[in-house]
């Protein structure tokens, strides 16, 4: 008895009750032979059967999903209480790992031979219990479902406005749809709000933010030499900052260049064919420009710079910033392009009339006009760069270097997350949860790129429309 | 006075147009040079990503002389035999002359550690061998194949190669006895991850992009669609509706691996959803996608004249009738477009996939959408993390497989454009 099947039931059953539904209403209007009153439906048969099949379907669907929701915590609550008291008053953390060694047990993950006796009581009672509340939940289903659906099949009349119901069910639907993305931001926040206020209620804010160094080392025990761990932040942001500079430094002039090439010297022709070659590069996976930079690149510009006589690293931030840039090309030309066609032909032509060459209308004219759409999508690319990670994780370094030195090995934001979360820690050591704390930095920063790029960029367009 | 000025003035823009006009030319090789700049990068990358690895494509293989002997097997127990030792034996019939436990043991490693596994699934699919001897093309190790790729060189010292004189004369042998060759590399596309470059495939990671591709286009299209059609064409404007669409634009901008930490966060520590599933990675790329498919449907729907509406309406249809039976089917070609980009984006999409534990290292290709799973760009940056030569180039093979469904997806789009975009 699993879910699945629940559904597959379910949607037998609905399909039943949209038939009868159906011809029901084909009968109360007397079209389908029967009998000879003749009463004028409100709405299309059809409507009357998916109102009845609705009815059968969503108040079940809700059981389900509740029950998914909290089957887990109501059953495992019953099982601790059956627990012997000694294993009744512990403290927190025992009892969680008490509950994650009773899941495992539940999933049948733990070899055999460690299992303590009463857990394994624990574990079967719990797994007796689930078969108990599954068969419940078949049989509570199957009522609510027949009897939800035999209601609206008695509600069923000529005059009643099926077609309204259905379509403000639909309605309903669509409006749940929707806040599917405001859930998801509220959900983003929430987590990593979460989980930095937890990580910091153990490292004060004041040393996160301000701190120069940065090692998340943790001891795993409290002799341990060496490693406090310590948790300042700015090294890992001035690296960041230091390689998306570099991307935007290779980004900026060429994109921009492109742009304007494209927009009012090229051709039709180049247009067509530049443009959607240029667009290949926003939509090549990062993963391989992160292989291109780590094999390519970097070992490209450690030759150079050993034949000039300098020691550059091979994890170098110019190597990652470099490879960034050719990748973010796209988002500043693309937009660029976008606000430089939307400059008003007048204004060209007006300084043309005064003699100007086209070059010189270009970087007087148009560019000062369209300089707020060119800026937002400076600041979009510069967000890109900025939350930009399998690049990184694969061309730059892992240590913490404050430098800025571009031929040093620096780290960034997106490197630390990854480094930190990737692979089996304690989920609440302030290791693990720095990652949020950066995370939840790494969002408020790009958010505020955001805003104020899609702000200057519309107040643009309202300029000239 | 006067007329000095005016020709002065004159002399003044004629002596500046030449500077002017070389300044234009200039300007303009600039912009040319930022475009060619951009298409030679990419030039770039392709041609280092196809010159690595085009080679992956084959692997070195060895004919080795087996005999099944059929006091060796059990018929109820296939697995118990040595299959190790079949090779091995038939290494000395080749080699006799090779005497010694460490000149044995170099002799053996020529042969894939994996050729064992492969002669018990022969055996297995063909009962009927046992007893008989047969030529037999088993994989040879990854070193031997990179040399015959010509990536170690023959021409430094002994001590710094991967290889000693007396194999690669072993091999040279063998290359002019026709008993090791390229030959096609199958391997690659049918067998899961491995940790010998010989045995490892790509099989593994596609299946799981597959259920991960899965499971977002289920969740993201209907959800996508379904809120595209409620703001263009039911949302009152108010603050709920303008609070929604200020959302929409900003989650198109998150960086991808914030979304890897929600998926951390929510779906694994607080639902408990399995760790390294497809399920879970669809799930997070589903709120990753959702964005594009949103704003692409609503352009859609916004590029529907007005005069549909106002003819369905005008017939009698309710305003969902409208929109269900003519807007929509004909926005459906503009919505399907941008959710097949959306689908791109999620296929190449590495980062968050990192952070919900798809980064295990998982030999079995996944048979569901729990099973664990990794996919193909965490395969590749898997590979570009692994130390031996013969990754490098399986690494960029992987890379041109992931391009070129990349690709298909992107000329399917542009087809579904092309086909069905209409002018009003």
């Amino acid at each position: 008895m699993s879910i699945g099947l629940f559904l597959l039931v379910l949607l037998v059953l609905s399909s039943v009750a949209f038939m009868q539904g159906k011809r029901k209403a084909l009968a109360l209007s007397g079209l389908h032979g029967g009998r000879c009153r003749k009463k004028k439906l409100h709405s299309l048969p059809g409507y009357y059967g998916l109102l009845t099949a609705l009815w059968c379907l969503l108040p079940a669907l809700a059981i389900i999903g509740i029950w998914s929701a909290c089957s887990g915590t109501i059953l495992t609550t019953l099982t601790l209480q059956t627990l012997p008291p000694s294993m009744q008053g512990l403290p927190p953390d025992q009892r969680n790992l008490l509950v994650n060694d009773l899941h495992n047990l539940v999933a049948g993950h733990v070899a055999p031979r460690d299992i303590k006796p009463f857990l394994q009581q624990a574990a079967d009672r719990y797994l007796e219990m689930q078969h108990i509340a599954q068969l419940l939940l078949g049989a509570v289903l199957i009522t609510v479902t027949l009897f939800s659906g035999a209601m609206a099949y008695r509600r069923i009349r000529p005059e009643m406005r099926a077609r309204n119901h259905v379509e403000r069910i639909i309605r309903y639907g669509l409006i749940l749809c929707s806040t599917v993305a405001v859930l998801t931001t509220i959900g983003i926040v929430l987590s990593v709000l979460f989980e930095s206020l937890r990580f910091f209620r153990q490292i004060p804010l004041t040393d996160f933010l301000f701190g120069l160094k940065w090692s998340p080392q943790m001891a795993l025990r409290a002799d341990q030499a060496g490693s406090s761990g310590s948790f300042g932040a700015v090294p890992v942001l001035a690296g960041t900052f230091m390689i998306s500079g570099i991307a935007l430094a290779v980004a900026v002039p060429i994109g921009l260049m492109s742009a304007i090439y494209l927009s009012e010297y090229a051709g039709k022709r180049v247009r067509d064919w530049a443009k959607p070659i240029m667009e290949i590069l926003a939509g090549i996976p990062t993963v391989v420009y992160g292989f291109f930079a780590a094999l390519v690149v970097a070992p490209c510009i450690r030759d150079a710079g050993s034949l000039l006589g300098l020691n550059v690293s091979s994890e170098s931030g110019l190597a990652a910033g470099l490879v960034m840039g050719m990748m973010i090309i796209p988002f500043v030309s693309s937009l660029s392009d976008d606000v430089i066609n939307a400059v008003p032909q007048t204004l060209r032509d007006a300084s043309y009339g005064l003699g100007a060459t086209k070059s010189e209308t270009i970087t007087r004219v148009i560019i000062p006009a369209a300089l707020p759409g060119i800026v937002g999508s400076i600041l979009l690319a510069a967000s890109r760069a900025i939350g930009e990670t399998m690049i990184v994780v694969m061309a730059a370094g892992l240590s913490a270097n404050l430098t800025a030195n571009p031929l040093r090995s620096v780290t960034t934001v997106t490197v630390q997350i990854v480094t930190l979360l990737v692979g089996d820690q304690k989920f609440d050591s302030p290791k693990t949860l720095a990652a949020f704390a950066l995370g939840l930095m790494l969002f408020v920063i790009t958010l505020i790129l955001n805003v104020i790029a899609l702000y200057v960029v519309r107040r643009y367009r309202e300029q000239y429309e | 006075m006067k007329g000095e000025k005016r020709a002065s003035t004159r002399e003044r823009i004629n002596s500046g147009l030449a500077k002017r006009y070389r300044r234009e030319r200039r300007f303009r090789m600039f912009g040319l040079g930022a475009v060619l700049m951009s298409i030679c990068f990419l030039g770039l990358l392709f041609g280092s990503i196809i010159g690595n690895g085009w080679s992956a494509f084959e692997q070195a293989e060895v004919k080795l002389p087996i005999h099944f002997d059929s006091a060796m097997f059990d018929v109820d127990n296939l697995a118990a035999a040595d299959y190790g030792g079949l090779v091995k034996h038939s290494l000395q019939i080749l080699f006799p002359e090779v005497k010694g436990r460490r000149d044995k043991r170099r002799l053996y490693k020529l042969v894939s550690s994996g050729a064992p596994f492969v002669l018990q699934d022969i055996v297995v699919h063909n009962t009927g061998l046992i007893g008989t001897t047969r030529e037999i093309w088993l994989p040879a190790d990854d070193e031997v194949d990179m040399l015959l790729k010509g990536h170690i060189r023959r021409d430094v010292p002994e001590s710094e190669r991967r290889l000693t004189n007396q194999q690669i004369g072993w091999i040279d042998y063998l290359v002019n006895w026709g008993r090791l060759e390229e030959k096609f590399n199958t391997t690659f596309f049918i067998a899961g991850d491995s940790r010998e470059p010989e045995l490892a495939g790509i099989h593994g990671a596609v299946a799981g992009s597959f259920f991960t591709l899965v499971v977002t286009l289920a969740l993201s299209f209907p959800i996508g669609v379904a809120t595209a059609v409620y703001l263009e064409e039911f949302a009152p404007r108010n603050r709920w509706t303008d609070s929604i669409e200020v959302n929409i634009n900003n989650l198109a901008a998150v960086p991808s691996i914030v979304f890897g930490l929600l998926g951390l966060a929510v779906f694994l520590n607080l639902f408990n959803l399995p760790r390294s599933s497809s399920l879970v990675g669809g799930l997070v790329l589903t709120l990753m996608t959702l964005p594009t498919i949103i704003i692409a449907s609503r352009a859609s729907l916004k590029s529907v004249p007005p005069s549909i509406r106002e003819a369905a309406l005008g017939v009698g249809a309710s305003r969902m009738q409208t929109i269900l039976h003519h807007v929509l089917p004909l926005a459906m070609p503009g919505m399907m477009t941008g959710t097949i980009i959306g689908m791109a984006q999620a296929l190449g999409e590495t980062a968050p996939l990192l952070m919900i534990g798809m980064v295990a290292f998982i030999a079995d290709v996944p048979h569901g959408f729990t099973d664990p799973a990794t996919v193909l760009p965490v395969q590749i940056y898997l590979w570009a993390d692994a130390p031996e030569r013969a990754f490098v180039e399986r690494t960029s093979a992987a890379i041109m497989v992931l391009l070129a469904f990349l690709i298909g997806m992107n000329a399917f789009a542009v087809f579904l454009r092309r086909k069905f975009e209409r002018r009003w």
